[in-house]
């Protein structure tokens, strides 16, 4: 494929949240970048040589960036691979995604990043970040080395699903990572409360399953908070679930508090009540919370107290799925989900197209500081052209993900990506 | 006589109807257990199968008991449920038992809604002989037994439910059919063993003996569960015997006839004097283990009507 090729991208609705621009026009690609894009670019017709792709009035926006996946690899590819994980990511508009450290063996060293940073080379099809561990093997106890990974590209700091337990292991990291410039992602889950399989409530204890109370989230992030106070460390709340914890944020943003968070579709879309009759594929970590707590997520992105929607991918093949509810792994995939989702905030009136936007693109980009998700000349053409109308149902047999481990099986969404370019190269296009 | 439900994995959308005419199939089973024959030949040809995956001698041999005096063939299968690969075994195990035509399965596992989930599975009916923490319906039928059987009656009766009620499937079980019978419910237990939300599903909580037993008409009493514990529930057994064990003193607050009920295995001296287990005057225990084997029995019954009733 000729790197300088130049693409033409006409008749689109053309999308930046972080430009708010909203406008009808048309876009040029040369080189991989954006060259130039808007209302009177092509009135006069394509030159010959370049490439055209009629969007047919259909939206064009920068490519959606995820904060969180599993990609499977090293250790897990029964589950997924980098290359499944990229293709469903393709598919579902997401052009950058950071993936993370809990695999096996775990993302702890310099060795672990440049191995994704291989295999990514290898698939190039989406571009693939990573972090690093906060702690060496996960374990929750010892300080990975921070400096000499990000300097090996880790985009941030997580222990993936664990929670940082140790306060003062967790005072440190956030103290230590705050000179290399990254943030500190914490799955804000107090483990010894933690342990149980669902939410805690009427639906759990009818089941008779052990549940994880919504003050498991809310005693971390508020410890952690206190911690970045006092460190003035960066960090970052990953999964928030309940009403209680989009209150403390909101009240430590209005502090000044160096702090920024994330929810994922099923928490806004979703309750403890689909867990139904021990419906595995609806076991998430945080667990499905109360309707009230779903409430508050839609509130908490509707006035910017949730900066980002992640697509919390986390693939499992069917055996892990189809034992006792308690047994069962906790996740769901979610990269070819999280477009439509996210513009069901917008179809129901809760946020607006470019602010729904800004939730996938921009804002995330921001915390993991890469310069990205932005519609402008100059920056690359990565890009999805989507029909925000378009009703369809999702197929969890039809993704591209290599595990079907979906909760949003057959539910109905509106909004379906057409086309995804990386660099200006199309690695998705929806079958006509 | 039709019985709607394929399985009977629960309480959970039985009617107050379904409830009971499964009882007064039980109380025709009562009369044939006590007679010189005890056999028929209701399930003559069938094959049952007692599925665990957990330990059991009494729920086991009850419904080993029930299938063969109805002469059916009854098979045990114990099957290590603690293993790491349980959960490929449970449904291996399912389709493989589904290959040999059974009629009936009866499981018991230690993981709450595993018996949801080998039902899916398989094509026969099956019992639940208990799932983890969530239900045990036969138990919870037996106790209505018992109490109609001696109090004529469920509606309008107060029953406590004293113990360890978080870990307890017989708890959740009773708790729903004693509502669905117009029963008022309470539990008394510490919050250590309680479920958050006990006090949504229509139940009277209490922390003390003496309110959660003023004027009852049945109590019953669960075993403190050590072997589901994971940490500490109560400080000691001593300490946990002197505030919720039942013995006279507390029982005194109960109505003067009220009923002493327990699922066993009892653990003497934990959550129930021995004394107290043993009086005849009230203790019912030993007429539950009695009118177990008839209810199981008539679920037996009741789930296998359908096949017999099928023109050949």
């Amino acid at each position: 494929m000729a790197t300088h090729a130049r693409t033409a991208i006409l008749n689109a609705r053309l999308l930046d949240p972080d430009s708010r621009l909203d406008q009808r026009g048309s876009l040029l690609i040369d080189g991989g970048k954006i060259a130039d894009h808007g209302p009177g670019l092509f009135r006069d017709g394509v030159p010959d040589g370049i490439e055209v792709i009629d969007a047919d009035g259909a939206c064009v926006a920068p490519g959606l960036v995820d904060l969180r996946a599993q990609v499977g690899e090293p250790g897990h590819e029964d589950n997924e691979t980098l290359k499944t994980a990229s293709q469903a990511a393709a598919a579902g508009g997401v052009t950058a995604l950071a993936c993370l450290p809990d695999t096996d063996p775990v993302i702890d060293d310099v060795a672990g990043l440049e191995f994704i940073a291989r295999r990514a080379r290898e698939v190039k099809l989406v571009k693939v970040f990573a972090y690093a561990g906060i702690t060496r093997d996960l374990g929750g106890k010892e300080l990975t080395e921070m400096g000499l990974l990000a300097e090996a590209g880790a985009v941030g700091f997580t222990d993936g699903g664990k929670a940082v337990a140790d306060a003062l292991v967790m005072q440190r990291a956030l103290a230590y990572a705050s000179i290399w410039g990254r943030p500190i992602l914490q799955h804000p889950q107090e483990p010894r409360l933690a342990t149980g399989a669902m939410n805690s409530g009427e639906i759990a204890t009818r089941l008779g399953l052990s549940g994880i109370p919504a003050v498991a989230e809310v005693i971390m992030l508020e410890r952690d908070l206190r911690l970045v106070e006092a460190t003035g460390g960066r960090y970052h709340a990953a999964d928030i679930s309940t009403a209680e914890s989009v209150a403390v944020i909101r009240a430590a943003k209005r502090k000044g508090l160096k702090v920024t968070c994330d929810t994922a579709p099923p928490y806004f879309t979703l309750t403890e009540r689909d867990v139904g009759d021990y419906r595995t594929f609806f076991k998430l970590s945080p667990p499905l919370r109360t309707e009230d707590d779903r409430q508050a997520i839609v509130e908490g992105l509707a006035d910017g107290t949730i900066d980002c929607i992640t697509s919390d991918h986390l693939p499992w093949n069917q055996d892990a799925k189809r034992v006792p509810f308690a047994q069962a792994a906790f996740g769901s995939v979610g990269l070819e989900t999280l477009l439509p989702l996210t513009l069901d905030l917008v179809h129901k009136g809760h946020m607006s197209l470019l602010d729904a936007l800004a939730a996938v693109t921009i804002k995330p980009a921001a915390v993991l500081g890469l310069n990205l998700g932005r519609l402008r000349t100059g920056a690359a053409a990565d890009l999805v052209i989507f029909d925000a109308e378009r009703p369809w149902r999702v197929d969890a047999e039809a993704l591209h993900s290599k595990s079907k481990n979906s909760c949003f099986d057959k539910h109905p969404v509106q909004g379906r990506v057409l086309r995804t370019l990386v660099d200006g190269r199309t690695v998705f296009q929806l079958a006509a | 006589m039709r019985f709607p439900h394929r399985h009977l994995l629960g309480i959970e959308g039985l009617s107050q109807a379904q409830i009971n005419t499964i009882l007064d199939l039980a109380d025709t089973y009562v009369e044939q257990n006590r007679s010189p024959n005890k056999k028929s030949d209701v399930l003559r040809g069938k094959t049952v199968v007692n599925l665990f995956f957990e330990n059991s001698t009494r729920t086991r041999t009850s419904f080993e008991l029930a299938a063969k005096r109805l002469g059916g063939d009854a098979i045990n299968m114990s099957v290590d449920g603690s293993s790491v690969k349980k959960g490929e075994t449970l449904l291996d195990t399912a389709t493989t038992l589904n290959a040999m035509h059974l009629d009936v399965l009866v499981v018991r596992h230690p993981e709450s809604g595993a018996v949801k989930l080998l039902a899916d599975k398989v094509n026969c009916a099956v019992i639940s002989g208990g799932d983890g923490a969530h239900e045990h319906p036969t138990q919870a039928l037996l106790d209505a037994l018992t109490i109609r059987r001696n109090k004529g009656r469920l509606d309008g009766l107060t029953v406590t439910i004293c113990g360890d009620i978080l870990h307890s499937r017989v708890a959740r079980s009773n708790i729903q059919l004693l509502n669905i019978m117009g029963a008022r419910v309470r539990v008394v237990a510490p919050p250590t063993l309680l479920p958050r939300a006990i006090g949504e599903l229509s139940v009277e909580v209490h922390h003390d003996m003496a309110t959660g037993l003023k004027d009852a008409d049945i109590v019953m009493m669960l075993r403190l569960q050590l072997e589901r514990m994971q940490g500490q529930f109560v400080p000691s057994v001593r300490e946990y015997y002197r505030f919720f064990g039942l013995d006279y003193e507390k029982l005194a607050a109960a109505k003067p006839d009220a009923l002493i009920m327990h699922p066993g295995p009892m653990n003497r001296g934990v959550e129930i004097d021995s004394l107290v287990a043993d009086d005849i005057n009230r203790s019912v225990i030993l007429q539950q283990v009695e009118l177990g084997v008839a209810v199981r029995m008539a679920c037996l019954d009741l789930l296998t009507q359908h096949g017999r009733n099928d023109p050949a």
